[in-house]
């Protein structure tokens, strides 16, 4: 071998122009061969076919404040028909000259949604704010206190309905499910016995013949004279179901915790609910974030299955707009609309799901 | 301190049992683990017990503080006898320290609240007073710069000498160590190995279930050596090492200390 000996270090160059820059991005991402070229070229000629009217339909020849007989005229999208009947969409049948309180009802929840976001917020005096503010959304939609004309839950309908059977039902449901998780991986058998078929029974079936079941079944089994609130039977029933599918995204992480932490736990003396408490299911339901937010998300875009129980939710108030024969055949832009509606909601989860997961990291800091 | 007058001076201070362990027998579903253990551990004594893998030595050492349950005979800590009484078992528990091969930190916690958790929760010590007892504990095994960081940060061997300081919050009577070293990169042995010497200096009662036979000779008062459940051999360090009587226990030394 010969030797080599260093006489003078390299110098520091600038990269070739076509490798850097908007150059280097294209040639890299767009045009690296002819089959990426070729793809580049159809999807480039896609857009230009479909993007085009698109933007003419939703936005050049669109309507945004006229009556329904103008729209008939018009070729463009109708939005004009959200604005005409949006506060129908948004309450339902709730007297249209109290539609404040559901919507200081939910600004209020909104608000509180947002505050609870950060979590050096989450103190004790948040806890009460919640409580305080459940009540007084509570108070707002029912009345019947302070002057306030009461009105009959059979009246709710549109957004309050499906945000209040979202957020009741997951709020609820999440606790339960990690109760059933746990009961499941419990040594006493009559108590696992009972989550799992607790479990089974519920993944078993779907959520339309539950509600079904809370609508038509469960009154059957009540004394004569007796009636339940048909909303609080349909919260019900979201609840037990969705804390099924809970419990099962729990217990996979409560398996992935390894036995360790346990003895570790069981070692320092640590209580079984003290273990569970500080140990076990902050790790646990910190790795089920993804799958717990999926399962959330799911959930609520299923209390849109209410309306087959004759519930107002906001879905069913919009198909109800659809057919006035006034509106008929908007039905694009009204969809578009609540589709949206239930876009924002789901984004807002998902995203504060991925906020969580980074704050909670104790990987990197 | 001269190591042989350290002992010495411990001795006498063993009057008394800390463990006392009576014709104990365990079973993994068929398998005869535990089969008549007989032993007596005294007040600032120290063990060491090593034997081939499977032999039950650390079975025998989680009796001791119930993460394993014994079929049969009696164990006795501190004059409580281990029975299924959960309030007995959780108070035995914060008299007996435990560290294990792999260190078992909490991860989703910082290091001082990994060692604070325990006397928060378990002795109900105001939270400042507890960071307090965490920080003096962290200072002892030489740590206490990590304070904040996670478990995950640290290399083996910090987190092993975390794991000691964890379980001293609770201020034991008895520190068991399941082969402490035995997951550690060479380099990083003699730390962990130091720290449990600074706690056997101190006169903890210990039982170090170990292959580090340096540690064993210079530390121990008793090395016991098990095999297939049952303790064949026990003995002063020197006449264990230099003059072992059973052929099993020649055999297991030969190998090991080639």
């Amino acid at each position: 071998m010969e030797a080599y000996v260093q006489k003078k270090s390299a110098e520091e160059l600038k990269p070739p122009l076509t490798s850097v820059g908007v150059i280097g991005w294209v040639r890299s991402n767009l045009f690296k061969g002819w089959f990426s070229s070729l793809l580049t070229l159809i999807i480039v000629y896609c857009l230009w076919v479909i993007v085009p009217p698109l933007i003419r339909w939703a936005f050049i020849d669109s309507l945004w404040l006229s009556t329904g007989a103008e729209c008939q005229q018009s070729d463009g999208a109708c939005w004009s028909i959200i604005p005409a009947n949006i506060r129908f969409i948004a309450f339902g049948f709730y007297p249209y000259d109290e539609q404040w309180r559901p919507f200081a009802a939910m600004a209020l929840l909104v608000a509180l949604l947002f505050y609870s976001r950060n979590r050096n917020h989450w103190k004790k005096s948040l806890a009460y704010a919640w409580i305080l503010g459940l009540f007084l959304m509570g108070l707002l939609m029912k009345g019947g206190l302070f002057g306030l004309i009461p009105v009959e839950t059979t009246q709710w309908g549109g957004l309050p309905l499906t945000l209040t059977l979202s957020i009741f039902g997951l709020t609820a449901a999440y606790p339960l499910g990690i109760a059933f998780a746990l009961g499941r991986r419990s040594k006493m058998p009559t108590i696992k016995m009972l989550c799992i078929v607790y479990i089974e029974l519920i993944r078993g079936v779907p959520l339309i013949s539950l509600l079904f079941m809370s609508s038509v079944v469960f009154p059957l089994f009540l004394p004569e004279g007796v009636t339940i609130n048909k909303i609080i039977r349909a919260q019900v029933a979201i609840i037990l179901f969705t804390a099924a599918y809970i419990a099962e995204v729990v217990r996979g992480g409560l398996q992935a915790i390894s036995r360790g932490q346990y003895e570790a736990a069981d070692s320092i003396g640590l209580s079984y609910y003290l273990t569970m408490r500080l140990i076990i299911l902050p790790q646990a339901l910190k790795i089920v974030i993804p799958p717990s937010v999926q399962q959330l998300i799911s959930a609520f875009k299923d209390t849109s299955l209410v309306v087959i129980i004759a519930l107002f939710d906001v879905l069913r108030t919009t198909q109800t707009v659809l057919s006035d024969p006034k509106w008929m055949g908007f039905s694009a832009e009204a969809y578009i609309f609540v589709a949206l509606i239930y876009f924002l909601c789901c984004f807002f989860m998902a995203n504060y799901s991925r906020k969580l997961e980074k704050e909670l990291s104790t990987e990197e800091h | 301190m001269n190591e042989e007058t350290a002992k010495s001076t411990d001795m006498q201070a063993m009057a008394e049992s800390m463990i006392e362990i009576i014709d104990m027998h365990k079973w993994f579903g068929d398998f005869h683990v535990l089969r008549g253990i007989d032993l007596t551990i005294h007040k600032k004594e120290r063990i060491v017990i090593c034997g081939p893998s499977g032999s039950g030595k650390s079975t025998l050492i989680r009796c001791i503080n119930r993460l394993e349950e014994h079929q049969r005979g009696k164990i006795i800590v501190d004059g409580i006898e281990l029975t299924n009484d959960l309030k007995n078992i959780e108070k035995i528990r914060t008299e007996v320290g435990m560290v294990f091969q792999h260190f078992n930190l909490f991860p989703h916690l910082t290091i001082i609240d990994n060692l604070a958790l325990g006397p928060i929760w378990v002795r109900k010590i105001p939270k400042k007073e507890a960071e307090e007892i965490a920080m003096h504990n962290l200072e002892k095994v030489q740590i206490a710069e990590q304070a904040q960081k996670y478990p995950g940060q640290l290399s083996g061997g910090q987190q092993q000498r975390v794991a000691i300081a964890r379980s001293l919050c609770m201020s034991p009577k008895i520190m068991l160590f399941d082969e402490p070293t035995s997951a550690l990169d060479p380099e990083m042995i003699k730390e962990v190995l130091d720290a449990i010497i600074e706690l056997a200096q101190e006169g903890m009662t210990m039982i170090v279930v170990s292959h580090e036979m340096g540690f064993a000779k210079s530390v121990a008062h008793r090395v016991l050596f098990m095999d297939f459940g049952q303790i064949v051999e026990g003995n002063t360090p020197e006449e264990f090492f230099e003059n072992p009587q059973h052929e099993r226990t020649k055999l297991f030394l030969s190998q090991i200390l080639h």
